[in-house]
């Protein structure tokens, strides 16, 4: 689990994370939502360390990162698992030595032994037939794929997702959103996921954070967002004309 | 930048893999350039010293003599290291600028790798290399500078006794000196501007470009301090 408390961030003068507090647990799909700017990146980049935090604390399964010094941070970072929005995959190198890329660097595991572990992965996301193939050769979809299975090589604790199925056809989304979903499970794993796509917040929302402008307006599940009476997140949820209409029927 | 890119550094076997493809990427690749022009320019330096030195009482060695000290001097470390940072220097920051705007390094750093000690290290000591590259550019400059005069039809042994003549050792240390600090200077700086480049697709031809600019200015600038304490 993953506990953050009063996190404020902000770049210049311009403050983009404003008190945020939450949980994000164990086994459950996480999602972190909100329109275009709302803050959702920096806070996932934050919790991934990429950001230093200007307050608060950041709490892995009760390991407070302001405590840490930095060979525990490299620890905690080869717990955590992350699928960037455009996938991020090397692209010298092919889809089998992307997935092995982590073992490689990490691991002191013989060559065969690597071999078998990344192969096991990409069985998993159903990619068995273009081990061989670089990403320029593959689909968007595939690419995503790929990414999960190198997030995920490690057996990470925590995995954290950007927009996992932006810029894929409503359909591959579904694939990619239910794949995360599984793979949470299967491996209870601690999963963050930032998104602005109300078909995952319906599909896979266990515990669902809104956020506008910096600042946490409500939390809960993928049920409770639809009948939530918070009007910005109403705003958000019916925003499209369509589902508006599908609400009223 | 540079401390950072010798410390926490990868595996032994990884570092080694990714040396040896910079070697071959970064000075390998750039041999077919650089015999074109220094062979051609060899040649076009020697014409041009010998229309200067048309007197009968000027002796036909210092054809030679005077394309040798241009050539080891100033072209084959300077000139080409111009070319360089064009050549070598755009693949860098287009290469690690482009690996910045896809996210590419955001992945090193969330697996808890140095992505300085990933990227930018094995360039370093890659450039080490640098100096065989200007060593086979004087040798084709002058052997260019050979070509051309038996051509114009100056003698070649005049010209081969020029190049022996009053030959100084130093001359051809301290373009090494030069050399290995502008290797320094090819992979680091357009590291730095690729490294930290921020924005997308476009931002990379910037940055490219930025850095041939600054890689070339920094070029000059550091010739012409080394230039002045060694030779004056």
């Amino acid at each position: 689990m993953i506990e953050i408390k009063n996190i404020f961030k902000s770049f210049g003068s311009s403050e983009v994370l404003i008190d945020i507090s939450a949980k994000f647990e164990r086994g459950k799909t996480n999602l972190i939502i909100g329109q275009s700017g709302s803050g959702k990146t920096v806070l996932l980049k934050c919790l991934l360390g990429l950001y230093v935090t200007d307050n608060g604390e950041l709490i892995y399964d009760n390991i407070y990162s302001s405590r840490m010094n930095d060979e525990e941070k490299i620890n905690i970072k080869k717990e955590m698992g992350m699928v960037f929005q455009g996938s991020a995959l090397f692209d010298s190198m092919t889809v089998l030595e992307n997935v092995r890329f982590p073992l490689d660097m990490l691991t002191k595991y013989s060559e065969r032994e690597k071999n078998e572990i990344a192969l096991k992965f990409i069985d998993r996301v159903n990619l068995n037939d273009a081990i061989n193939k670089l990403p320029s050769e593959i689909s968007g979809g595939m690419q995503k794929r790929v990414g999960i299975a190198r997030a995920i090589v490690l057996n990470p604790k925590y995995l954290f997702c950007d927009e996992p199925n932006s810029g894929l056809d409503p359909k591959t989304a579904i694939v990619i959103d239910n794949l995360i979903q599984e793979i949470t499970k299967e491996y209870n794993i601690t999963t963050v996921i930032n998104s602005h796509d109300m078909n995952s917040v319906i599909e896979i929302g266990e515990n669902i954070i809104f956020l506008k402008k910096g600042i946490k307006l409500w939390q809960g599940n993928n049920k409770e967002i639809l009948n939530s009476k918070n009007k910005e997140v109403e705003d958000f949820v019916y925003s499209s004309e369509l589902v508006k209409k599908l609400r009223k029927n | 930048m540079v401390k950072s890119s010798f410390i926490k550094p990868c595996k032994k076997n990884i570092l080694y893999k990714l040396i040896f493809k910079e070697i071959n990427d970064l000075v390998l690749d750039s041999i077919p350039i650089v015999s074109i022009l220094s062979f051609f320019i060899g040649g076009v330096v020697s014409i041009q010293m010998a229309l200067n030195l048309e007197s009968p009482l000027l002796s036909k060695t210092l054809i030679g003599f005077a394309t040798r000290q241009s050539v080891i001097l100033e072209f084959a470390p300077t000139f080409i290291s111009i070319i360089m940072a064009g050549k070598v220097g755009s693949y860098i920051t287009s290469s690690i600028g482009t690996m910045r705007v896809t996210e590419q390094i955001d992945a090193l750093e969330v697996m808890g790798i140095n992505s300085l000690n990933y990227l930018v290290f094995p360039k370093i000591i890659a450039m080490l290399m640098y100096p065989f590259i200007i060593t086979f550019s004087m040798f084709l400059g002058l052997l260019g500078g050979l070509l051309a005069m038996t051509l114009t039809g100056v003698p070649s042994e005049a010209y081969i006794q020029g190049i022996q003549m009053d030959f100084d050792i130093f001359h051809v240390t301290y373009s090494y000196i030069k050399t290995l600090v502008f290797s320094f200077i090819l992979a680091t700086v357009p590291a730095f501007h690729g490294f930290y480049m921020k924005g997308g697709a476009l931002d990379v031809g910037k940055a490219s470009t930025q850095s041939f600019y600054w890689t070339s200015i920094i070029i000059i600038i550091v010739n012409y301090i080394i230039t002045q304490l060694l030779l004056s």
